[in-house]
């Protein structure tokens, strides 16, 4: 049992060696954390903005997307929406945004445990946090895609507006609205946190994979 | 569009002297030269030219002041942006206005409170506006408004723009000598004019001078309410003249009010009689009296309970005013119109309108006389006259038919007169004469206007801290100034700028009034207001400024049947329907009808209107009204938003059906 952990677990590196390659060793460990600490500040930043611009609101109506929370002008947007039969936004990714902050709870604990983990059995726990930006953005779309195209046939402008499917990130237009989508701050983060994480796991393969090598070398010449 | 702009703002190059700069933008490729082009094509002068760079506000832009006018028979309060002269809005304070729903589903029982006798009242001749103060400078909250008619105080909230209140005075019948603030608005004061016995009770003329009363009425305003609180208000009786403009003292005459009158002959008329009418009755004497109160005095003798009860309201009778020196009086130019206090408060300025002087009292100096007991006799009611040399200044003659002074930043004050149509400028003196470069208490220049000038208002010119800059003529006829629109001509408000010292000030805009004749106006920075721009939270009652917990909200809408035979209906109001859209009554039902907009867009405004039943509201964003009335004539009545909400606006209606009994 001991040796399955310890096998999960990968070759320690005794700290002599250590100090005396505290570059390579130091890296992967380094990056995780930088990782963790961009996703834990990006759960306080906006992860995505709408702008609709339109003669009759100069100052634009914005909707931001936190990842437990949709602010801004939605109740207004709402009720403009209610003309061309989409469902209120706030129906939208509403497990999301419940799990949004427990998830990202447990990436953080997950690249922490990476961090401990000196075999390829880190990837396992690395992978789902780098893709998570995309996956972010996927569902977005789903969820534009499936608000825009089930309109409500009954809406009073239903004659006039063909369902559509809006931008998740760019310029769309419906009616006299120009709609400008952008990704905010933490989503940005995040982004940054997978390009990080990639790199930590190209550093921690150049630092543990010899050594895993080396144990097997070892136990097969013991066996 | 800013190309644009900055063309415009080479006018004033161009007025310099016509210097041809070819100043070219370089997106419209427009120039000086097109500018010229435009001016030859339709007749202006290079004066034109200038008055319009200055006047001009391009869309988008705001304007830097906002003048608050009383409007006259419309009995509302106009707001005119400074300086392009744009009528921004009215107020409906006295007169139903169906655009605000005034008097036709919102207001009704502020209107009610108001109606004297209980008789409906459905108009007000409001004359003289005032902006509560901080320190004797406009602080932007609310503004006051009197009832020239039937004397009576209205409080408008600058948050929203709304009347709160109307007060009727149960003393008197009308009021000139209203609203005008104490310099923290303590009081909103408000001087009766034409004496009438107590409560307006019936006494044949005969009997004038022992039962007609004349009085001032001292409003307390309680600032956190935003209501004029009855129970800590009183009055003072006065002889029987007819009070009329009046100013509070401020700084050096802090805890002072000053009120001019007419009529101290007390002169009864008679014409039918052949005896000489009021107009020559009442304008006898070469002089008139102008009052001095002390009103933080008389405050402590209201409260110490010195007043009696009159018509259940407590008034200090002369006798105690006299007993306790609350009132003296001076002489002054008969036919007084405006008492103006200087920005220090250390000077009175009153013009009478048969004396080609303005008259400059000094507050040092009616201090003094009082103290020293100065006084050249005492009128036929006992009241102490403040010898007239003692207590003056100065006298400077400015004109014919002087009304009306305000004042600038730089020692310059300024007084309308009537029957020359002008707008004197004069200097003042004391520590006010380093200011300008002309010597002290000197006329400097007079600017005609069109025609026959009332009051005027210079930016704050009547605050301890006065802005200079613009002032307004408020003309009482404009004859041949605009396109003759039948024999009733609009008033002619006349912009003119003071901005600069000597013998220039000309007149740069002429607005035209056609919808009442605005009496004072008070002209404010706009920056010192901040109005709401839709009510801060949905199911706001305007009334009571909080949220109405009974308010209708989405989801809950419903008729209600009671089980004392009433009906409540809830609904609400969004872009674009009302919901709900069926309401089905009974002939004779008692309704309480609820309306709540759940906007919260700027501007996302709805009406409501019925017919037959004469409703109309407006609800503006977040706004919950509620509506009363007796269902009692049956039919089937399409109701619908009556302002053009959104491109589905036609459609957003109901049906109220009321079966026959």
């Amino acid at each position: 049992m001991t040796a399955l952990i310890d096998r999960f677990f990968g070759p320690r590196v005794n700290p002599l060696e250590a100090s005396r390659h505290s570059l390579r060793y130091g890296t992967p460990g380094f990056l995780l954390l930088v990782a963790r600490v961009l996703l834990l500040v990006s759960l306080f930043l906006p992860y995505w903005h709408m702008e609709l611009q339109a003669p009759q609101y100069p100052d634009g109506l914005h909707m931001t997307a936190y990842l437990n929370a949709l602010t801004g002008d939605v109740a207004e947007i709402d009720g403009l929406n209610h003309y061309i039969g989409m469902r209120s936004l706030y129906e939208a990714a509403e497990i999301e945004r419940t799990v949004g902050v427990f998830v990202m709870i447990a990436f953080v604990v997950m690249l922490e445990l990476a961090a401990y983990i000196h075999t390829r059995w880190a990837v396992l726990l690395v992978v789902p946090v780098v893709f998570f930006p995309i996956v972010f953005l996927l569902d977005l779309h789903l969820w534009m895609r499936h608000f825009g195209l089930n309109l409500d046939p009954e809406a009073p402008l239903s004659n006039a507006v063909k369902p559509f499917v809006p931008t998740a990130i760019g310029k769309g237009g419906i009616g006299q609205f120009v709609t400008i989508a952008t990704p905010g701050t933490g989503l940005i983060l995040a982004s940054i946190a997978s390009f990080v994480l990639v790199l930590a796991l190209l550093f921690h393969r150049r630092a543990y994979l010899p050594l895993v090598k080396q144990n097997k070398a070892l136990r097969t010449s013991t066996t | 569009m800013k190309a644009g702009f900055r063309s415009v703002r080479h006018l004033s190059a161009l007025g310099a002297g016509l210097a041809i700069s070819c100043v070219t933008s370089p997106i419209f490729a427009q120039s000086i030269r097109d500018v010229e082009s435009v001016a030859k094509e339709r007749g202006l002068t290079t004066a034109d030219l200038i008055a319009a760079a200055k006047t001009y506000v391009p869309s988008g832009e705001k304007d830097e002041y906002l003048m608050f006018a009383s409007g006259g028979h419309a009995g509302q309060i106009f707001v005119v942006g400074l300086p392009s002269m744009r009528l921004l809005r009215s107020i409906a304070v006295f007169t139903p206005e169906p655009w605000q729903g005034w008097g036709y589903g919102v207001g009704n029982k502020i209107l009610e409170e108001g109606f004297p006798e209980g008789k409906a009242n459905l108009w007000g001749d409001t004359h003289h506006p005032a902006l509560s103060e901080t320190n004797g400078d406009y602080d932007g909250q609310f503004v006051f408004i009197n009832d020239k008619i039937n004397a009576r105080v209205a409080v408008v909230d600058l948050r929203d723009w709304e009347t709160k209140q109307i007060v009727k005075n149960p003393l008197t019948l009308s009021d000139h000598g209203g609203t005008f603030v104490t310099p923290n608005t303590e009081y909103i004061i408000e001087g009766g004019q034409y004496s009438v016995p107590w409560g307006s009770e019936y006494a044949p003329i005969s009997e004038y001078k022992e039962k007609y009363k004349g009085s001032v009425t001292l409003w307390k305003f309680d600032r956190k309410r935003g209501r004029i609180d009855r129970d800590q208000s009183f009055a003072i009786e006065l002889p029987p003249y007819w009070q009329d403009l009046s100013d509070a003292g401020k700084l050096a005459s802090d805890g002072y009010f000053f009120m001019n009158s007419l009529n101290t002959e007390l002169a009864t008329g008679g014409i039918q009689d052949k005896k000489p009418p009021f107009e020559a009755g009442a304008s006898r004497n070469a002089t008139d009296f102008l009052h001095i109160i002390d009103w933080k005095k008389a405050e402590q003798v209201f409260k110490a309970g010195n007043v009696e009860q009159i018509e259940g309201f407590p008034v200090i009778t002369l006798e105690t005013a006299l007993a306790e020196g609350l009132l003296h009086v001076t002489p002054e130019p008969r036919s007084p119109h405006g008492v103006d206090v200087a920005p220090k408060g250390d000077f009175i300025v009153v013009s009478g309108k048969l004396d080609p002087h303005v008259t400059i009292y000094s507050m040092e100096k009616i201090k003094n006389a009082i103290a020293d007991k100065t006084f050249s006799g005492t009128d036929e009611f006992g009241v102490p006259i403040l010898d007239f040399d003692s207590v003056v200044e100065a006298r400077i003659e400015v004109g014919l038919g002087p009304l009306h002074t305000q004042f600038a930043p730089d020692g310059y004050a300024y007084t309308s007169l009537y029957l020359d149509s002008a707008v004197a400028r004069w200097t003042m003196g004391g520590s006010y004469g380093s200011g300008t470069p002309e010597p002290d208490w000197t006329l400097v220049h007079k600017t005609p206007v069109h025609y026959n000038v009332g009051h005027i208002a210079a930016a704050e010119g009547d605050t301890v801290s006065p802005d200079g800059k613009y002032l307004v003529a408020l003309n009482k006829w404009s004859v041949d100034r605009f396109f003759p629109t039948g024999p009733l001509l609009p008033q002619n408000l006349q912009l003119v700028d003071i901005s600069e010292q000597g013998t220039r000030a000309p007149v740069i805009y002429d607005m035209a009034m056609g919808v009442g004749e605005p009496h004072y106006a008070q002209i404010v920075k706009a920056d010192k207001l901040e109005p709401w721009t839709t009510y801060p939270e949905v199911g706001w009652d305007p009334h009571e400024q909080n949220i109405n917990p009974m308010a209708p909200k989405p989801k809950m809408e419903r008729v209600q049947r009671n089980e004392d035979g009433t009906v409540d209906i809830f609904m609400t109001a969004i872009r674009s329907h009302f919901n709900p859209e069926h309401i089905y009554l009974k002939q004779g039902d008692v309704v309480r009808w609820h309306i709540t907009n759940t906007e919260r867009a700027v501007d996302a405004t709805h009406g409501f209107a019925v017919p037959v039943y004469n409703i109309t509201a407006s609800l503006e964003p977040g706004e919950s009204v509620t509506i009363e009335f007796v269902a009692d004539t049956a039919g089937t009545f399409p109701f619908y938003c009556s302002e053009f909400c959104s491109a589905l606006h036609l459609e957003m209606m109901g049906y109220l059906m009321v079966e026959p009994e």
